[in-house]
């Protein structure tokens, strides 16, 4: 009770500094507009549709993409973990691509794809699935050797190891990576967007800074943090936090 | 000095004489046999050096010895998870060649799949064995009734205590039914009162399945109270000192007086093969051991 009301306290004391400064007149109205003015744009965009729309749009690539990455970053992770070959050859590869920040995929995509979604997929798919991998390995490797022992004394083999000893068992750590990977996608889909003609939120964006829309770029902001946050609280938290007590890896309280 | 302390010794081996005999068990009437064994571990150290064993079908053994003297290492050699570097190790006449389903090995810690229930974890094990789907229920009720665990049947491993996550393993143990039972210390980690109630459930669980157990431990109490046999182990290097059959009547009690007179005389016979260095510690066995660290980390493949 008491964490929740320091929460909700510094958020207001947040947005009371920002509407205090706002209103100070240190800097132009047109370019620091204060929160209510932030919200009632919000209000409006979501009136209108306009962000309703855009919303649908980005979460619609955001998931197409995110599929994508779970289905070849999860076996890929798997296979590095398990086979020689994919752990001395392919295992260096994904580390190096891992470096490169996932937006600089995007002037290659679009000389792949062309202006289209697909370029915006590729890139939120390369920027996602090589996170994925890792943490899929490395939860991979991680599985308790004691459980290990006790599968090939109980004679738990072949498949059955794989989707009833290691999947499950790595399956805590798979999750984690799954919710990093998933904040890497949201990230290089508002920059993949941002960049061009997309329909999504990252194009409210641009259209607010064309159009000289402070407050509309606040607002679209605003709307980008709600929604990251609700994914990764209401979806990610709850499902790991579930699985970890599940797993007896917390203390039950 | 030598001499005094020789007397000693057999004037405390004549307070239970009767009950400690030598076993004398021949290779080809003996369900596991181990011949001229011995094991060194990639950094030279002589773990085991020609152990003879033969085991009969279904006799307790225990395997008794401080740390370092290559118990758990014949263990592991047993259960296939350790391929010795020399000698052989056969069960019904033929050599072991990794695990099977004849024989099951159970370790200091429970190792229950902790994303299953109880029931889940026997029900998992009894399905690699290959028990059609709709006996596997039935089956891990009857085992978890045979080890006290009913009403926990639905109950997590991280919500049971140490003692109750025990009696689940060797619920799941039992319910695959292996021929040979191979436990390494499974009560070590245990407080003292549960080790008892453990050590009593396993007794009786024995007494009725009939199962050929070796069951490591450096705990002197256990291995009377347990065994039907017990072989005294020695290190540097690892190896056989003593094979003695336990003459005592099952059930037993931790509180009959011949178990103490017993464990007085098995622990003078270990400090005197210990050698002089030991003499000085009045209780040369440590409380208790961990599996050797310098056991080679399995690799988690099992489908080849």
């Amino acid at each position: 009770m008491l964490k929740w009301a320091q929460k909700l306290g510094m958020l207001l004391l947040l947005f009371a500094l920002w509407e205090v400064l706002a209103r100070s007149g240190v800097w132009n109205k047109h370019l620091f507009p204060g929160p209510l003015e932030v919200v009632e744009s919000l209000i409006a965009m979501a009136r209108d549709g306009r962000l309703g729309g855009a919303t649908l749009r980005s979460m619609g690539r955001l998931l197409r993409a995110y599929a994508m990455s779970v289905s070849i970053g999860v076996p890929l992770g798997l296979l590095i973990a398990r086979l020689a070959f994919f752990r001395n050859a392919v295992k260096p590869v994904v580390a190096g691509l891992q470096a490169l920040p996932s937006i600089c995929w995007l002037p290659l995509a679009l000389l792949w794809f062309g202006l289209n979604d697909s370029a915006i997929l590729f890139v939120v798919v390369m920027g996602s699935v090589l996170g994925i991998s890792i943490a899929t390995e490395d939860a991979v490797n991680g599985l308790d050797p004691q459980l290990a022992r006790v599968a090939r004394t109980l004679g738990v083999r072949g498949l059955r190891f794989y989707f009833g000893v290691l999947l499950p068992g790595a399956l805590p750590g798979i999750v984690t990576g799954l919710k990093l990977g998933w904040s890497f996608a949201w990230r290089a889909l508002l920059a993949g967007e941002l960049l061009f003609v997309s329909g999504g939120l990252g194009q409210l964006l641009t259209m607010g800074r064309e159009l000289m829309d402070v407050t509309q770029v606040m607002a679209v902001m605003l709307a980008i943090i709600l929604i990251g946050v609700t994914v990764d609280r209401v979806l990610f938290q709850t499902v790991e936090a579930k699985l970890r007590r599940r797993w007896g890896l917390t203390t039950s309280t | 000095m030598v001499r005094r302390l020789f007397e000693r010794l057999r004037g405390l081996r004549q307070v239970a004489p009767h009950l400690l005999r030598p076993a004398h068990v021949n290779a080809d009437r003996a369900k596991i046999s181990v011949a001229q064994l011995g094991h060194h571990y990639a950094n030279k150290v002589v773990a085991l050096k020609d152990v003879n064993l033969n085991v009969r079908s279904g006799e307790f053994v225990c395997l008794l010895g401080p740390s370092g003297c290559g118990k758990s290492t014949l263990l592991y050699a047993l259960a296939g998870h350790v391929v010795p570097t020399g000698g052989s190790v056969a069960i019904d006449g033929k050599p072991i060649q990794g695990p099977g389903p004849d024989r099951l090995l159970m370790f200091q810690e429970a190792a229950l799949f902790p994303w299953l229930t109880v029931r889940g974890n026997i029900t998992f094990a009894l399905g690699a064995r290959g028990v059609p789907r709709n006996e596997r229920r039935e089956r891990a009720d009857t085992f978890i009734q045979r080890v006290r665990l009913e009403g926990f049947a639905d109950t997590l491993p991280h919500q049971l205590s140490g003692g109750m996550k025990m009696r689940a393993s060797l619920a799941r143990a039992l319910a695959v039914d292996p021929t040979v039972m191979l436990m390494d210390e499974p009560f070590g980690a245990l407080d003292a009162q549960t080790r008892v109630h453990m050590q009593e459930l396993l007794q009786s669980i024995w007494m009725r399945a009939g199962k050929t157990v070796v069951f490591v431990t450096h705990d002197v109490q256990e291995a009377l109270m347990l065994g039907t046999r017990v072989v005294l182990m020695a290190p540097r290097p690892g190896r056989v000192v003593e094979d003695l059959e336990i003459h005592l009547p099952m059930p037993r009690s931790l509180e009959d007086p011949s178990l103490d007179a017993m464990a007085r005389d098995i622990r003078h016979r270990l400090r005197a093969v210990e050698g002089p260095l030991e003499n000085q510690h009045p209780e040369p066995l440590p409380r208790r051991t961990q599996t050797p660290s310098s056991l080679p980390r399995p690799s988690i493949v099992t489908g080849r």
